[in-house]
């Protein structure tokens, strides 16, 4: 397998990067990076961090020189995971910075322990907080519960203080979204195994509405819901099939509209790129359009509502007029 | 009878371990209700939720009692966020009752 990590790594750029994935041979990982600056989003790292501990430390390598600017891949861990040494030294007072280092995941246990102890590491007000706790709360549980990955989740998280703004990608080399979804949903692409999963009340679990005692099929809706009303990306990569959340225009003013229907969010999708076993979600919020979280889970809850109301309705029986 | 649950003293201050809700609801929530008994959840020290853990905790109550569970459980020391989260599944459930078509 080859990843190569760009100048360039963001979420808007995302599909540039899964287009460049080579997952041929699938025994060893070669990393490669731009020879003069590399910019990775925790969506980059993760995947990176997943497909390293899928083909173990002693084959996965960085290959060619690493711009200065690499030493960010070292303070995020990723030196830790492959056969390569770290060309990098920095004093560790300068690791102080506000990010979550790629951390593996395995049990619900990890899961509240690396909550509870992940957030100070970002510094965020307590509204925040709650807001990126729930985020990678609901995510995790996805891959823990759902994915059948041996590695687990590999999570990472940074927060930029330009922008305002955290990023949180969580990758894991399960079986991947259609076939969680195929039991019950029978999708015939990984595109449509992708809307379904983004759609609220539909859950691999079950096909009855309201879902099962364990799963109602809202955690992916209500996360790109949090993204669009705060007005950034969202990206799913499942398979063949990847799908972006486009940024709502800021010069429109008012709470962003939610719907159901992901084929009605601004987007962008593509059903071939490089076939990817297993999950990568990834998500960009925007801290200083976060509106209070209550409200905004009150905007999610009311197209939920909608949503499985519209669906109920569509199985209506009609009245058989002759 | 009546029991308070304390979520914080299981779930910690950020209540999304759904592996615990589900062993509050089958080993507390459900002997409970019944028994026509009343449950409190105690979300003191609880700053969120996920509607994940929420929906672990309470959807198969109202799904198996219905009003009693609608009439019995009770929730205290609720912030706006958890509260809005609790409303949330409320609702859903309760269009998925009428539809009868929830599953276990």
């Amino acid at each position: 397998m080859k990843v190569h990590l760009s100048n360039q790594g963001n979420l808007r750029n995302f599909q540039s990067f899964i287009e460049k994935l080579d997952f041929s041979v699938p025994e060893k990982l070669e990393i490669s990076t731009h020879n003069k600056w590399v910019t990775v989003h925790p969506a980059n790292l993760v995947m990176v961090a997943a497909l390293a501990l899928q083909v173990g430390k002693e084959n996965a390598e960085i290959v060619g020189s690493v711009p200065s600017s690499g030493a960010y891949l070292d303070r995020m861990g990723l030196y830790n995971i492959i056969n390569t040494p770290s060309p990098f030294t920095y004093h560790k007072k300068e690791e102080a910075g506000r990010f979550v280092p790629i951390t593996q995941l395995k049990t619900a246990d990890d899961q509240s322990r690396f909550i509870a102890d992940m957030v100070p590491l970002l510094h965020l007000s307590e509204e925040n907080t709650t807001i990126v706790k729930y985020i990678i709360g609901e995510l995790v549980r996805n891959v823990l519960e759902h994915a059948r990955a041996p590695h687990g989740a590999i999570v990472a998280a940074q927060y930029y203080r330009k922008t305002n703004r955290v990023s949180i990608g969580i990758c894991d080399t399960g079986i991947g979204i259609w076939k969680s979804m195929r039991e019950y949903w029978h999708p015939r692409t990984n595109m449509e195994a992708l809307h379904l999963a983004l759609t609220p009340g539909i859950t691999g679990t079950t096909q009855k509405e309201g879902g099962t005692s364990e799963n109602a099929g809202a955690g992916l809706f209500f996360i790109k819901s949090i993204a669009k009303i705060t007005r950034n990306y969202f990206t799913i990569y499942s398979g063949k099939a990847e799908y972006t959340l486009l940024k709502h225009r800021s010069d429109i003013k008012g709470m962003p509209r939610l719907f159901a229907d992901p084929a009605l969010d601004q987007h962008r999708e593509t059903g071939e790129v490089s076939d990817f076993h297993g999950t990568l979600v990834a998500v960009d919020i925007s801290l200083h359009e976060t509106t209070e979280f209550k409200k905004l889970l009150a905007s999610i809850g009311k197209v939920y509502d909608e949503a499985i109301r519209d669906r109920k309705k569509a199985k209506y029986r009609v009245p058989k007029f002759v | 009878m009546k029991k308070t649950i304390r979520i914080q003293k299981f779930a910690g201050e950020f209540a999304e371990n759904k592996d615990i809700a589900k062993k509050m609801r089958v080993e507390k929530v459900m002997p409970t209700l019944s028994k026509n008994g009343v449950i409190v959840f105690d979300f003191d020290g609880v700053s969120g939720a996920t509607q994940s853990f929420v929906h672990a905790l309470v959807s198969d109550p109202i799904r198996k009692f219905g009003s009693t569970a609608f009439d019995n459980l009770f929730y205290k020391n609720v912030n706006n966020d958890i509260r809005e989260i609790i409303s949330i599944v409320y609702r859903y459930m309760q269009e998925s009752l009428n539809s009868e078509s929830y599953e276990e």
